[in-house]
């Protein structure tokens, strides 16, 4: 790590510590856009790098918010009563309570939606191309679909997540929140940091290439595939744990699998920054988070309107995204080494 | 979990019937799916959603007081220039680019058009009555609306002619060209822009017909678009494409597959399951060609 990264690092956390103190209007927005960061940046890995663009990330996600809650409502009460009383609550959590149900929500919320990623994994990611966007398109809305007919999880009238308790401050909320989900921010960048410097990456890079060539060298790419995959579905189960206590309120088709929101989104962040990048994903939510909350309200009910055009623009004429962009001007940066002559030959050939 | 429809058999003749019925007009939209996927290597998310758009003009048609069975004549005209004009807007810069692009794209213009139709014609749910009665047969056991009849009836004629037309005329030799060999089309003088046009015009057109049936004989929503165009996804690739035959007999299993989830899980499982089944078939058919060291393609 280079004296530029360090200042650059470190500038970043000191601006996220004290970001809720800094605007502590914005403290939800805040936290939705570092869920979003992470859900972009996650989506990456195999959407970007692997080569492997799924609209069924979702899945995990919504996975992740409905175990979340449904282990800090069931360790303590029973479940099938909670979902049944609805909005009216007859039980209370205390605040320790509270948090050691989180805790191990949160846990859950990873783990299993890795497990089913394994799981899953060896079936699906045998599927190549436009077959496993449409296949996991479908198995997204498979699942909000099922889970809106599952009684004990609220069916279609939704499940209310835990209210926050009463810990004597009324900002406690938001900044519990924003503290969680800035810390599974930085916590995913690290690690993803981390895997883009392995030989890891490499392989994933090559599996995008060109599969058939991958496999041929000798690399087991199905183990890798999966694998790429777990990692994504560990971060998007947690996401979503956050993202469930952060609403306080999960409904099957509109807040946890959302295909036709956070499923685009996920993608289209990711598209918009640049696909195959570390910071592509997180400069696209950044941006992203901003145009929506900025001009959504300007168009008042014409928001899926004006998301439906976005997305067509983005695709048609921004699809390397931001990163990209500049990749293709300031390739310097990028550490690509130009001929001069090839480029002034180049030039006048054009 | 409900298992009356093993114990009367009328029932499963009943959802049989309905579902044949239904997948013949699957089988339509599907076969629409085919032409533009096998022509121009598009997958078109939006297809749904022009079938619905073809429905609403139906229902707007039956709201003013004409027979909404005219839909069939008018929806097509009006969707075929709207093809047209989305083609010359989005689709013809996304043709020769990755597959993915044109999903997102089309997946885009899916959301769009979703939203539109909510402001345009509200999120209700609506059907455009035909009063064609119905047909009761089997000792009054089977209930049978004459509509549905009229739906597949309808669907299948558009389908003949349509082959024929692919089959005699200038344009459908050229469309066939160009789904061929693009270059080489191109290289023997077919304008290919404008024959991704007319065949994109074309596939909006039959969905137009497609969804003036379902508005006549089931029911329409903004929302409702996504399905359809899983459905013809499915139906085509398990038919494969350019095989019309396998289009219509995958279409009408399709449909009659549904009848019975609906009976048997319950209709709040039916979207659910249909959504399951192109999973399972996807997934099937990943692990039947790994044996021979292939995938889908």
């Amino acid at each position: 790590m280079n004296k530029n990264n360090l200042i650059l690092y470190s500038g970043i956390l000191i601006f996220g510590l004290a970001a809720p103190f800094l605007f502590p209007a914005f403290k939800v927005q805040l936290s939705i856009l570092c869920v979003l960061i992470v859900l972009a940046t996650t989506w990456n890995i195999q959407g970007g790098e692997m080569g492997y663009n799924s609209f069924g990330n979702i899945l995990f996600y919504g996975l992740g918010m409905y175990l979340c809650a449904s282990v800090q409502v069931g360790m303590f009460f029973p479940l099938a009563e909670w979902t049944e009383s609805g909005g009216e609550k007859t039980f209370v959590h205390t605040p320790a309570q509270f948090f050691q149900g989180m805790a191990v929500g949160l846990v859950v919320a990873a783990i299993v939606p890795t497990i089913i990623a394994g799981l899953i994994g060896y079936s699906i990611l045998g599927l190549r191309g436009h077959y496993f966007a449409i296949c996991t398109l479908g198995l997204g809305v498979a699942a909000g679909e099922i889970s809106g007919g599952i009684e004990i999880i609220g069916a279609g009238q939704g499940f209310t997540t835990p209210p926050f308790p009463d810990v004597g401050s009324l900002e406690a909320r938001g900044e519990f929140f924003y503290f969680l989900s800035f810390f599974t921010l930085i916590l995913t960048f690290i690690a993803v940091r981390s895997i883009y410097s392995t030989r890891f990456k490499l392989i994933l890079n090559a599996i995008r290439d060109n599969e058939d060539k991958a496999e041929a060298m000798g690399i087991e790419t199905m183990k890798y595939k999966i694998i790429g995959w777990m990692i994504s579905a560990f971060f998007c189960g947690l996401a979503g744990g956050i993202m469930g206590g952060l609403v306080g309120y999960i409904d099957s088709t509109d807040v946890a699998f959302d295909g036709r929101e956070m499923g685009v989104f996920m993608v289209l962040m990711a598209i918009l920054g640049g696909k195959g990048t570390l910071w592509g994903p997180i400069i696209g939510a950044t941006i992203f988070h901003i145009f929506k909350e900025g001009f959504w309200t300007f168009f008042l009910g014409w928001q899926y309107v004006a998301l439906g055009v976005l997305i067509v623009v983005i695709v048609i004429y921004f699809p390397e995204g931001i990163m990209g962009w500049l990749r293709e001007k300031y390739p310097e940066r990028f550490g690509e080494v130009i001929d001069e002559k090839d480029r002034k030959a180049q030039v006048e050939l054009k | 979990m409900d298992f009356m429809v093993f114990q009367y058999p009328m029932i499963t003749v009943q959802a049989c019937l309905d579902g044949i019925l239904l997948g013949i007009l699957f089988a339509l939209i599907a076969y629409g799916m085919a032409l533009q996927w096998g022509v121009m290597n598009i997958i078109n998310i939006a297809q749904g959603d022009l079938v619905i758009l073809g429905g609403y003009i139906a229902y707007f048609m039956y709201l003013y007081g004409i027979h909404p069975a005219w839909g069939v004549i008018v929806a097509p005209v009006i969707m075929y220039f709207l093809g047209v004009l989305i083609y010359k807007l989005v689709i013809n810069k996304v043709v020769d680019r990755d597959l993915f692009i044109s999903i997102l794209a089309t997946f885009g213009i899916s959301i769009l058009f979703m939203q539109l139709m909510n402001f345009a014609f509200g999120a209700d749910v609506v059907l455009a009555n035909s009063d064609y009665g119905t047909t009761m047969l089997f000792n009054n056991n089977v209930v049978l609306p004459n509509s549905k009849l009229f739906s597949a009836f309808i669907s299948i004629l558009f389908a003949i002619c349509l082959v024929i037309y692919m089959k005699k005329s200038k344009l459908g030799r050229a469309i066939r060209a160009t789904a061929q060999n693009a270059r080489a089309a191109k290289i023997l003088g077919v304008d290919t822009e404008k024959v991704y046009a007319a065949t994109f015009g074309i596939n909006a057109a039959l969905c137009g017909v497609a969804g003036a049936l379902i508005s006549i004989t089931f029911t329409i929503h903004p929302y409702m678009g996504l399905p359809y165009t899983i459905r013809s996804f499915m139906i085509v690739i398990v038919a494969g494409l350019g095989n019309l035959p396998g289009v219509a007999m995958s279409g009408m299993g399709l449909g009659v597959f549904e009848e019975f989830a609906d009976y048997i899980l319950g209709t709040e499982f039916r979207i659910g399951s249909v959504f399951l089944l192109l999973v399972l078939i996807l997934v099937y058919r990943r692990f039947k060609l790994s044996r021979k060291r292939e995938y889908l393609k």
